[in-house]
């Protein structure tokens, strides 16, 4: 479902570029908002949240996509915990569908994908994995990097049970945004796949934006 | 030919676990047809490599699981292959019951009235599993749900088929390489029966021999054939 944000950007509290390949990892406070903004297109946005106060408790992609009855996440959304609490709801959508079946690329399964010679590849999931080294005071590990969210990545599911990629929804300038509806460890890896024809073999920069509850 | 080692039998809402060997086989059977069961899958010599639904369905490019599918740790090897399927659907992205989901559709339950009658829930059993080998909620994903078709219509909604209409329904899994297993055999999360399932399954514990180098499922892809490749290279010591 298609909306539009009421936010202006000149309000927001934090704003930042992330680079392809790079990950950012950020605190988010109940009530305040995130918006990840797909500055040139159809670039994935691969992320995974943990509560702030207990990050043993993280994303669930079961609980949401099971208690919502859909395999897409959009505008309305709740993104559910594994203890199927809410972490944030999706309050804006200018792309109108996001993954979250195809999970992280990590080097091994690059080597299955696509070729054993790939595994040299940079990777989200080994993002995902100097992240939570370099950030060791939030205590995680790679028990903790699970299934995540592929913002701005469409991954159609047929009827008869066929799981097929598609050219992405978005484009340049669209965004998805989400308001945290507890204390939240964000962590997301600019996707820096070369295979993937998607993003037109050519990963590019995302912004990430921040404002605070009282916008 | 394979060899019957074992056979047992799990009532409703139980769990169990146990590490098969490479070559190994797990038959489950869906006695009364409306049974499903939970599973986890883990290297037992190194618990951090995990069963990875995501991985293991955009490799086969399929939402579903049946004959020819291979089960992907998310360090690219395979655990296991499914090679037999009568069901022809089953189901990796449900998730698992809770005690709130149990007491809100079935009713609350409790030892005190129940005994071991209760109506237990998917995420505790894989609790009580996880923990006899030091795994906790951190290392629990999604699992697997045999016996349970969940499909999504082109508009992305979820649709769950009631299993009854195929009592007697078999899977048989080979083990590629050496597995911890976690299993439940509490109902399906989006199971709308009207009453707790009373059901059971028997599982049997097969062995074979290993998967030849024309075996149907190391070359029913390119890229199974390449995650075969990763599991000979893990078996040969390399890695």
């Amino acid at each position: 479902m298609i909306r539009q944000s009421n936010l202006r950007v000149e309000h927001a509290i934090y704003r930042q570029v992330v680079g392809a390949g790079d990950y950012w990892m950020h605190t988010l406070q109940t009530g305040e908002t995130l918006r990840i903004l797909d500055l040139e297109g159809n670039q994935a946005a691969d992320t995974l949240f943990f509560n702030g106060d207990d990050p043993t408790e993280r994303y669930s992609v079961a609980d949401t996509v099971r208690e919502q009855g859909n395999i897409y996440l959009t505008a309305g959304s709740c993104l559910l915990s594994n203890a199927c609490r809410p972490m944030l709801t999706i309050t804006a959508d200018t792309v109108g569908r996001h993954d979250t079946l195809g999970g992280a690329c990590a080097a091994e399964s690059n080597t299955v994908r696509y070729a054993l010679e790939k595994k040299s590849m940079h990777s989200c999931r080994d993002s995902f994995l100097l992240a939570v080294a370099e950030n060791e005071h939030f205590g995680l590990t790679k028990r903790d990097i699970t299934h995540n969210i592929n913002f701005f990545m469409n991954v159609p599911v047929t009827p008869s049970g066929c799981l097929t990629f598609e050219d992405g929804l978005s484009a340049p300038g669209k965004y998805v945004e989400m308001l945290a509806e507890m204390n939240l460890i964000v962590l997301i890896s600019n996707c820096p796949q070369l295979n993937n024809p998607c993003n037109a073999y050519n990963p590019t920069p995302i912004e990430v934006l921040i404002w605070s509850k009282e916008n | 030919m394979t060899e019957h080692v074992y056979t047992d039998t799990l009532s409703q809402a139980k769990h169990w676990s146990f590490v098969l060997r490479r070559n190994t086989r797990l038959g489950l059977t869906n006695v009364s047809g409306d049974a499903n069961v939970g599973m986890l899958f883990y290297n037992p010599t190194n618990l951090l490599e995990r069963y990875c639904a995501p991985d293991t369905l955009k490799c086969q490019h399929t939402f579903k699981l049946t004959t020819g599918h291979c089960l992907y740790s998310d360090m690219g090897r395979i655990f296991c292959s499914i090679v037999a399927d009568t069901a022809g659907w089953h189901d990796t992205v449900g998730g698992n019951t809770t005690k709130a989901h149990v007491a809100a559709k079935w009713g609350a339950s409790d030892y005190q009235h129940d005994r071991n009658e209760w109506r237990r829930n998917g995420h505790d059993c894989f609790l009580i599993e996880a923990a006899k080998y030091g795994l906790g909620r951190r290392d629990l994903a999604a699992n697997v749900n045999w016996f349970s078709k969940v499909s999504a219509a082109v508009d992305g909604s979820l649709h769950f088929d009631r299993p009854s209409q195929n009592p007697g329904a078999r899977v048989e899994l080979r083990f590629e390489m050496d597995t911890l297993v976690l299993m439940h055999t509490c109902p399906h999360p989006l199971d709308p029966s009207p009453t707790y399932p009373q059901s059971s399954i028997s599982f049997e514990i097969l062995s074979g021999p290993a998967a030849s180098p024309d075996d149907f499922y190391r070359q029913s892809s390119a890229e199974n054939a390449r995650g075969f490749e990763n599991n000979r290279i893990f078996h040969a010591g390399c890695c």
